[in-house]
């Protein structure tokens, strides 16, 4: 079972939060990027044994992101060391945030957090003024891949455009 | 409340063309489109079930093959499939693409020219080709389609446009085109 009060829903306000990432474990977090739209990518662990790895795949996928002029933050309550050998041996240079103490701490502030003490598999899109557009929880061994968060950072764009007028 | 899982059938949105490399009838039924990297294991072990597919399904199945390099676990899967592509330009697509799956562990720069003068193909030319990245716009575009309809590693599949989320062995993938010519 997933949190009991569910994962975060378009319109809330993003809790803001700092957490220690890979490389060099400084602090990282949303609010550091107002202005641009933010991707947490919340995951269960480092270190899956496949070639379809959800964070290597977004590695990839980065430049189609950044189009959108989106920040990507990988999540899980690994810590900064696992995740600095994890992002090395998968060349991931996106950060990776370790939300390892206290355990799961940022995971349940946005309801990504399982019983079983590891985040959900959870993709959160905040807008440039921090709300949260979009966010899908998927089955923990279900890469959802990132066609839903390239369709929600374009739904953004349009919004915004259409908001500006 | 909590949140129910989110699980979507992924499916093509980019329609197959003339522009694809596709093996197999024209007029088949049913069409396979795989998003691959020549450097992933996973791909590697689907190559001969697909090829045999082809073989027992002559007249059903068409495959298409686009490109998915993960090039950040993978370092030699871009240079492998711009390669692929020089073939192409040559006519050759398939021999470069069969070679590349038989030879997994030789994808290095001087094995990967080795293997296209063995094609017949001038490996000078192509080296060229691939080390001033004259198709990499190409491997990008089939890269950037794949993840926007839901290709999430490598191999993925779509028979008729939906993803496949099962296996890769061979009975498996044999029930899923014939249930797929069934429809």
């Amino acid at each position: 079972m997933s949190d009991p009060n569910g994962l975060i829903t378009p319109g809330q306000v993003a809790p803001g939060f700092t957490l220690p990432a890979s490389p060099d474990g400084r602090e990282v977090g949303p609010g550091q990027f107002r202005g641009r739209p933010v991707v947490l990518a919340f995951y269960p662990a480092d270190w899956t044994p496949v070639c379809g790895d959800q964070m290597a795949l977004y590695q990839a996928a980065l430049p189609e992101l950044e189009r959108y002029d989106a920040v990507l933050l990988g999540i899980s309550v690994d810590s900064v060391d696992s995740h600095r050998a994890f992002a090395e041996s998968r060349g991931i240079r996106f950060p990776l945030l370790a939300d390892f103490e206290p355990k799961g701490e940022v995971s349940r502030r946005y309801g990504a957090y399982a019983p079983r003490g590891q985040s959900d598999r959870a993709l959160v899109v905040i807008d440039p003024d921090g709300r949260v557009a979009w966010s899908h929880l998927s089955p923990p061994e279900v890469n959802p891949g990132v066609d839903g968060i390239l369709d929600a950072l374009e739904q953004l764009g349009t919004d915004r455009r259409v908001g500006a007028r | 409340m909590t949140t129910p899982l989110q699980v979507t059938t992924a499916r093509l949105r980019i329609p197959v063309t003339e522009r694809d490399h596709v093996r197999g009838p024209a007029d088949a039924p049913v069409t396979i489109v795989e998003y691959g990297d020549f450097q992933c294991r996973f791909c590697g072990a689907a190559y001969p079930n697909l090829a045999e597919v082809l073989r027992q399904r002559a007249d059903v199945v068409r495959l298409a093959y686009r490109h998915f390099p993960i090039t950040n676990v993978h370092p030699y899967a871009e240079s492998a499939a711009e390669a692929a592509e020089a073939a192409g330009e040559r006519g050759r697509f398939w021999e470069m693409h069969d070679w590349l799956y038989e030879h997994q562990d030789q994808l290095d720069p001087v094995h990967l020219s080795l293997g296209v003068e063995q094609l017949g193909l001038p490996p000078e030319e192509v080296g060229a080709e691939v080390g001033r990245q004259a198709h990499a716009d190409r491997v990008r575009q089939d890269f950037v389609g794949g993840i926007r309809s839901g290709v999430n590693g490598t191999p993925t599949l779509f028979v008729n446009d939906v993803r496949h989320d099962g296996g890769y062995e061979l009975a498996e993938l044999l029930a899923v085109v014939d249930a797929a010519a069934n429809a």
